[in-house]
């Protein structure tokens, strides 16, 4: 390739593939602001109209809030929990000189690698059992679960890559184990906190199987599931949908490209490393 | 460094490790056993009283002779490897665009991640809205305003199949893509300049540097998605339902409806024990390739 010919290839390319990135969102978008007349015409229209109707009919008919709610609480309440127990889990794989880590860090892959359908029976019955079953915990605890490896393996890599004299020095001056790990190490993880948080967060966010599994009653239902679910009286209700996948998306479309370099970094965490 | 002291310091690990543990032997690792131990027995959720009766390997034999079954696994078999292809083929053209240095890099970037960060069941719907036949971006594009050639593509099995498969691996390509710049980022310039000073051709670069280098990234995305690939539910309880006739019926999604929808908790486990297994052998069969490489960035 000549350099001429790179020079004009180069950005067309980069350009096309943004635009097919981003397509299918402006269309959905395009479409969560028609009217109600515009959005039944065929052929579709390009612009919209730019009306707010469907975002009024699924916050009043589809409440759309109440399932943005229940997203919230078990995203939030998932990264939180798995989020302190990775930083544990970390900081003792990557510090203590345990002689079977490798053999956890493997099995945590495994486990974050399985379908779903291979635990979901058994996971189901533990919760029908315990009559947790449309409850919050009986959803975020299966999170917890799926979410700790990618939890653990972004803060083990953290940590490896912090300096061991830190903590040696604290021990030496008389710290505990303990009072290390709180007052020296957790402290100084917060970017690899961060990371990891975004990552179980959006994982959350977006999960569907176990949702949809767990949660039958519409009071605990995520947006996920509610987006899926979605029912019309006599036709399928694309706008709402739209507006309903427009107010799920944006938070993570903002998350993305704020924090998009520790995305990057945490996705490739521990992976490679040359 | 003391006896007691090393073993104080093993113990707290232990400690510290033991909640993650735990999580992973109850929500993982027993009911991967547990379905095995399911999966020889007749139980139906919405019989209660019919108890477990253990019945060897009778839904086995059942599975066997399914020929949805059959269908699914075929379908998701072909949804792995084709979708994987395309994945690694776009994410290693998306990784060489985006591993360049120019201005407004990092907006780039971001706006490929999109599609990975978008919720599966949004982008399902938005793939299903885009394929109406009446409503739908795609009809427009192809056959413009002359709405009397509109398809319902999704009620076609071709269609349908190819439907799933375009938008999965416009979901993930970018995700590949990530991991594979991960690998193009440590691949040192002066390679480059060195090829380029004694006149090898970009083409010649890519297949002698390039390629061979990034070669453990590869890997590892085509891991990482081959698995990830069999979990398909979400885009085919969305868009298709399976149908149209089991065109786009998946083991993950034949195995919900068994266990969930028709309540056959044993019958349904042989499939979940079938998709651990196969999926289990492909993943050994992969961290053996990759060697120590998948765990060095750890140890």
């Amino acid at each position: 390739m000549s350099k001429g010919v790179s020079k004009v290839a180069f950005p067309i390319l980069t350009a096309w593939v943004v635009f097919l990135s981003l397509l299918p969102f402006l269309w959905i978008f395009i479409t969560s602001v028609k009217s109600e007349i515009d959005i039944t015409s065929i052929p579709p229209n390009i612009i919209p109209s730019f009306s707010l109707y469907f975002y009024k009919s699924a916050i009043l008919n589809y409440n759309i809030f109440h399932y943005l709610k229940n997203s919230l609480i078990v995203a939030a309440t998932t990264t939180f929990i798995t989020i302190i127990l990775s930083v544990f889990s970390g900081y003792a794989l990557s510090r203590s000189g345990l002689r079977h880590k490798n053999v956890i860090l493997g099995s945590l892959l495994l486990v974050s690698m399985f379908p779903q359908i291979s635990i979901a029976g058994p996971v189901w019955r533990i919760l029908y059992n315990l009559e947790w079953l449309n409850t919050y915990q009986g959803l975020i605890l299966p999170y917890v679960t799926l979410t700790l490896p990618l939890g653990v393996w972004i803060m083990t890599s953290f940590f490896n890559e912090l300096p061991e004299e830190l903590e040696k020095a604290a021990l030496v001056d008389g710290c505990s184990n303990i009072q290390t790990l709180f007052k020296i190490m957790i402290p100084l993880s917060a970017p690899g906190v961060f990371t990891a948080a975004i990552l179980v967060f959006i994982y959350a966010w977006n999960e569907f199987f176990f949702a949809l599994l767990i949660m039958t009653q519409r009071e605990y239902q995520t947006l996920p599931v509610g987006i899926a679910l979605f029912q019309g009286q006599y036709t399928i209700p694309w706008g709402e949908i739209s507006a309903a996948s427009v107010i799920a998306t944006v938070p993570l479309v903002i998350i993305v490209f704020i924090f998009q370099k520790r995305i990057i970094s945490g996705l490739s965490a521990g992976a490679i490393k040359g | 460094m003391n006896i007691s002291f090393r073993l104080r310091g093993q113990i707290f690990a232990l400690t510290l490790l033991a909640p993650t543990i735990i999580f992973v032997c109850v929500f993982a690792f027993y009911p991967i056993a547990n379905s095995f131990y399911l999966s020889l027995h007749r139980i139906i959720i919405g019989l209660p009283e019919l108890g477990s009766r253990f019945i060897g390997l009778e839904n086995y034999k059942a599975l066997f002779n399914d020929i949805i079954a059959r269908k699914a696994l075929l379908n998701t078999l072909l949804f792995v490897f084709i979708t994987t292809f395309f994945e690694i083929l776009f994410g290693l053209a998306i990784a060489i665009l985006i591993n360049k240095r120019f201005k407004g890099r990092g907006l780039i970037r971001a706006s490929i991640l999109i599609p990975w960060a978008i919720p599966t069941v949004v982008s399902s719907q938005m793939w299903r809205f885009i394929f109406n036949d009446k409503y739908g971006l795609f009809n427009l594009l192809i056959y413009g305003s002359n709405s009397d050639h509109y398809k319902a593509w999704l009620a076609e099995p071709l269609y349908a199949f190819i439907a799933i498969i375009m938008a999965d691996v416009w979901k993930t390509s970018s995700f590949a893509a990530l991991l594979i710049l991960a690998g193009l980022q440590v691949i040192p310039e002066e390679l480059y300049l060195a090829a380029k000073v004694d006149g090898a051709s970009t083409w010649k670069q890519f297949t002698k540097i390039t390629l061979p280098l990034i070669r453990p990234a590869l890997l590892i995305a085509l891991l990482f998605r081959t698995m990830d690939a069999f979990r398909v539910f979400d885009l085919v309880f969305v868009m298709t339902q399976g149908g149209p006739a089991d065109a786009t019926n998946v083991l993950q999604f034949y195995g919900y409806k068994k266990i969930f929808a028709e309540g056959l908790m044993g019958y349904g486990s042989t499939i979940s024990v079938l998709v651990f297994v196969v999926t289990f052998s492909i993943s050994l069969f992969y961290i053996r390739l990759l060697g120590r490489r998948l765990t060095r960035g750890t140890s």
